[in-house]
């Protein structure tokens, strides 16, 4: 009996604790980011985390009516460390893949754009000529023919990708060799510039940015437009798969500021000008 | 716990071993001639050796083995006479800066333990050495020098434990030893206990390896002592 009396109790108090919790669990909003992936997040000179997606984030949190709280971590336990609760929700130039939705869930897209191929001026492959977009949901057939020229051109090259990325999962898919792989964007910049690897492939946005400062001055694109298929559906935010009322917060938050501009605003300040809302 | 995905990670990461003892013994074998020479240096007496041999061992055991290994591989890489020369042969390659790093690095640790070994020979050995004639490149070869390995090999045996492990950074400049593998692994499956239990597992081995042939060789050496 004694149980019993104890057991409804504790019910009673776990029912009163999740309501509350429900209502306003999430009038704070811990985000996580890598910082070293610019222009979408990363470190200014101070250490302070700013770029496109800490721009946004901030937008979209004051429509949620909620505080923002930025976490860094480092990209390859970007994912443990939001099922594991360090943080929230996951801002961090990641595109929205079936692979990465085994795990964990995500927001709508909130911004998109293709990734391309990167080389240094010197290099053979700055005359390469190829269509003007690779979009990997057609079929097989017309792929094909692009991908196969370009892994001609590219024999015997080194290809670098940062890790755990949809660009590694492409050059695993599609190319001839493996990638050399890097922890950061940063760093693989460095050895493109520096000659170590021939040719990398990355987000656009990120590389142009690289491109404009003094030691990316010699790096050149060249190939297609990336797109579709395991590259994913565009940028999202990553969320817990359990925690549906967020994800339901952020697809409004970001359907609003994609409608009102927003977005194309943030994305043009930060993008040299290109808008890449969805 | 995930035990198969544990079952199945333990032979991608196994195949990191090779590289992982490769670097550990190309760095030792070059390290312990740097060791001797540095440590040779440093007891010289002659300020023009000892003092570059003082600041060397100051410099790399002051300074994080990690900030060594950006500087050496994404350092050096910034500058174009470097680009240029003929040093970007050997520094073009991750392979050889990881090998250069960690060469430096175990050179001036265990020239510090070759000199406290060095140090602990006893005069008299030296003196009765001279007493029988024999030159000091001789005295050198056949007395300070074994007395000098019975020494430091305790000490010696330690700094071939942390060099094991000191290639679980060599991963961030694209190596994929044993380390490297398994973060590659993590970021695919999500499951770092699992993971870094599998791979920390494989240190252990390897370590307990090395111990068991540092101990034997002490035995040895033991052996010789009492003859």
């Amino acid at each position: 009996m004694k149980n019993l009396k104890l057991l409804i109790i504790g019910l009673a108090i776990s029912a009163i604790s999740t309501m509350a919790f429900a209502d306003g669990h999430w009038s704070k909003i811990r985000i996580g980011t890598e910082g070293a992936y610019a222009p979408w997040n990363f470190m200014d000179s101070d250490g302070n985390l700013v770029g496109a997606e800490l721009d946004l984030a901030r937008d979209l949190c004051s429509r949620m009516n909620a505080e923002c709280e930025f976490v860094q971590q480092d990209w390859d336990g970007i994912i443990p460390a939001l099922v594991n609760g360090k943080y929230d929700v996951i801002m961090a130039g990641m595109s929205v893949t079936d692979e990465r939705k085994k795990t964990i869930s995500f927001s709508k897209a909130y911004m998109t754009e293709p990734a391309r191929l990167y080389t240094t001026s010197g290099n053979p492959l700055t005359t390469f000529s190829s269509e003007k977009n690779l979009n990997l949901d057609d079929d097989g057939n017309t792929t094909a023919g692009t991908i196969s020229a370009l892994n001609n051109a590219m024999k015997g090259m080194k290809i670098g990708v940062t890790e755990a990325t949809i660009h590694e999962s492409f050059v695993e898919t599609y190319l001839d060799q493996s990638p050399t792989t890097y922890k950061t964007q940063d760093e693989m910049n460095l050895d493109l510039a520096a000659g170590r690897i021939d040719v990398m492939l990355c987000d656009s946005g990120t590389a142009e940015a690289f491109m404009e400062t003094a030691s990316g001055s010699d790096v050149v694109t060249f190939g297609p437009n990336i797109f579709g298929g395991l590259l994913g559906e565009g940028v999202g935010a990553g969320i817990r798969q359990g925690d549906a009322d967020l994800k339901a917060m952020f697809d409004k938050a970001i359907t609003e500021a994609a409608a009102d501009g927003t977005i194309s605003r943030i994305s043009m300040e930060w993008f040299n000008g290109k808008d890449l809302s969805p | 716990m995930r035990y198969e995905l544990m079952y199945e990670s333990f032979f991608k990461i196994a195949e990191g071993v090779p590289l992982t003892i490769q670097l550990v013994i190309i760095s030792t074998i070059l390290g312990i001639f740097l060791a001797i020479a540095v440590a040779l240096m440093r007891i010289s007496g002659n300020k023009l050796m000892s003092a570059p041999a003082y600041y060397f061992v100051y410099l790399i055991r002051g300074t994080p083995l990690l900030l060594q290994l950006y500087f050496v591989y994404y350092g050096l890489s910034q500058f174009e006479f470097i680009r240029e020369s003929i040093l970007w042969i050997i520094l073009k390659e991750p392979y050889w800066c990881g090998v250069i790093t960690l060469t430096i690095s175990t050179g001036a640790y265990s020239s510090e333990i070759i000199r406290g070994g060095i140090l602990s020979v006893s005069k008299n050995h030296i003196e009765a050495s001279g007493a029988l004639g024999l030159s000091q490149v001789k005295t050198f070869l056949l007395i300070t020098l074994p007395i000098t390995v019975r020494q430091a090999l305790p000490a010696y045996g330690n700094e071939l434990i942390l060099m094991v492990k000191a290639t679980s950074l060599i991963s961030i400049v694209t190596l994929m030893e044993i380390t490297g593998i398994a973060r590659t692994i993590i970021s695919k499956t999500y499951a770092p206990v699992e993971i870094f239990l599998v791979a920390g597992s494989i240190y252990l081995v390897i370590n307990f390896i090395i111990v068991m042939l540092v101990n034997l060789a002490e035995r040895r050496l033991g052996i010789e002592k009492a003859t």
